[in-house]
């Protein structure tokens, strides 16, 4: 199947490209393109409920959920990772929900009690925190193929999800209370879409890493609102940003030898400059 | 002249026969008691107006009618030709929508977003646009469907709110009345599209009113409330009713003195 994809990447003109090289290079191009959209569909609806700390925090979650998993001795933390942060989700979805302080306090202390314990935690007993570093940071050229299978299954998911429950998700987003006069559960779309959210962001967290992660959800989505009226050209704009951020950072990387996560950060952050400047004409 | 309009309007209107019965209402927050024992009968082509002063529990009793706040008592719908009475089918216009004013949501969106399952930032079917627009033809607002929400002024977006309320058609619509960020004009067109849809679909209206002198002109039937119901009525009766003037004299020296101040 891999094959197939470094078969077509030979038409490029780019000499990593060409037969037989860099496999990892055509490995991560394929799966930054898998994961950027991901990242933009879920961004989208992050952006217009002022979710951007909320799935930060959530990239906290998973970090101590990858702690916990180190501690019990998983090679690949991913699953207990993946439980921990949906019950991270679910519990700070709940408390903000029956309490009333301001969303920003509680994601305030669930996301420093998260870093605290992960670092509590892999660090018992005198241990290094070193084999950590790597989800903070990420190495998206790190990849293989069975991971990149297991990612389009993921974008999959979520596109699936999304073509199911945006407009509910949308509806509870414009206005809860309107929502909820039409017999919408607020707060289960709410944990719905936090859920979402939480696996996507663990489950990428060692090839993006937990410090640039909301970026990848968050500046596609910004810069797209501010050249769209509607929904429609708010999806349109949040994937080609995504995409061309992705690829143009990705390939940016290699040849100016940077992480290639931060390059894309720093393409996708002068497109939202643009688009920025540029809002008033599409207001 | 314009009351007579409207005294002809009523006669024609309504069959009168179907009725949102709201019996012994009480809604308790917390051991402070906001509503007790309120009995209320709203005929179908009528609208009635809820007025009262402040804190008198207005938005407590819509709250509580939709539901969303625990109430004890009961709410039925008897229909006009005598079948089961049932919940009714509610709409709700809200006296304001707390609006993120830059997000890219049209008023296409929002319709979409509320009555279809096809995904809103994917798929537009003709048949679904066409209808969105019918349905804000009803409030003369068909001009509007592409314009982003947080674009709208005051009044426009509660003509689209109406809109959506009616969508699917309400036994019984709840409107608050917005108290800020319309202008006469708007306020105007908008009680004037609310009487005209009690008209032509024969609608039981609930309207909780903050502004007496606009509403005294639209409303069918008064209520006066202040933790229950101290007066029903044509709106001459209730505004000339002895609990009316208990009630309102002392805010109406604090609104005179206030105007007095400013003029």
């Amino acid at each position: 199947m891999i094959d197939i994809w470094y078969k077509i990447l030979e038409v490029l003109p780019f000499e990593w490209a060409q037969e037989g090289q860099m496999i990892f290079m055509k490995n991560a191009l394929l799966a930054v393109i898998l994961l950027t959209p991901l990242f933009a569909l879920l961004g989208t609806m992050i952006v217009n409920n002022n979710m951007a700390f909320f799935s930060d925090a959530l990239g906290h979650g998973a970090f101590t959920g990858v702690a916990i998993g180190g501690l019990m001795g998983f090679i690949q933390p991913v699953g207990s990772a993946v439980v921990f942060s949906l019950l991270f989700a679910f519990l700070i979805a709940l408390i903000k929900h029956r309490s009333s302080y301001s969303s920003d306090t509680i994601i305030g202390v669930f996301s420093s009690t998260a870093v605290a314990l992960g670092i509590f935690l892999s660090t018992i007993g005198g241990k290094s925190f070193a084999k950590l570093n790597s989800y903070l940071v990420g190495d998206i050229l790190s990849i293989t193929p069975g991971e990149i299978g297991f990612l389009f299954i993921l974008l999959m998911v979520v596109l699936a999800f999304w073509l199911l429950f945006f407009n509910r998700l949308l509806f509870v987003s414009i206005n809860p209370s309107l929502a909820g006069s039409r017999g919408i559960s607020t707060f289960w779309y709410e944990v719905l879409f936090s859920c979402a959210v939480a696996v996507a962001v663990t489950v990428s967290m060692s090839w993006i890493g937990l410090l640039v992660i909301n970026s990848f959800l968050v500046l596609p989505a910004a810069s797209a609102r501010n050249v769209s009226r509607n929904q429609r050209q708010y999806h349109f704009w949040a994937v080609i940003f995504s995409l061309f951020s992705g690829i143009v950072g990705l390939i940016l990387s290699y040849y100016i030898e940077t992480a290639s996560g931060s390059t894309i950060i720093l393409v996708s952050s002068g497109i939202f400059f643009i688009t920025f400047a540029l809002r008033r004409k599409f207001a | 002249m314009e009351n007579r309009h409207h005294i002809s309007r009523r006669a024609a209107s309504g069959c009168g026969l179907c009725c949102t019965k709201i019996e012994h209402f009480g809604v308790t927050i917390g051991n402070t008691p906001i509503l007790t024992d309120v009995n209320l009968h709203i005929h179908c082509g009528e609208l009635t107006a809820i007025i009262g002063p402040n804190g008198a529990g207005k938005s407590t009793l819509i709250k509580a009618i939709l539901g969303e706040i625990s109430h004890t008592g009961t709410i039925s719908y008897v229909q006009a030709n005598g079948g089961p009475s049932h919940t009714p089918v509610m709409g709700y216009v809200p006296q304001s929508l707390k609006l993120d004013t830059t997000s890219p949501t049209s008023v296409l969106d929002l319709f979409l977003a509320c009555r279809s399952h096809l995904p809103a930032w994917l798929i537009h079917s003709r048949k679904q646009v066409n209808s969105v627009r019918e349905r804000l033809s009803r409030v003369k607002a068909e001009h509007l469907i592409d314009r982003r929400l947080g674009a709208l002024s005051g009044g426009e977006l509660q003509r689209v709110l109406l809109a959506l309320a009616l969508d699917p058609m309400p036994d019984l619509l709840l409107l608050d009345e917005p108290v800020s960020g319309i202008d006469q004009n708007g306020l105007e067109l908008f009680y004037e599209t609310v009487s005209e849809l009690r008209r032509t679909y024969d609608l039981s209206i609930i309207l909780v009113s903050h502004d007496l002198d606009m509403v005294k002109n639209y409303a069918d039937r008064m209520v006066l409330l202040n933790k229950t119901v101290l007066s029903v009525g044509t709106p001459d009766e209730v505004l000339q009713s002895e609990s009316f003037y208990k009630v309102f004299s002392l805010e109406w020296q604090k609104q005179w003195r206030s105007k007095g101040g400013e003029g």
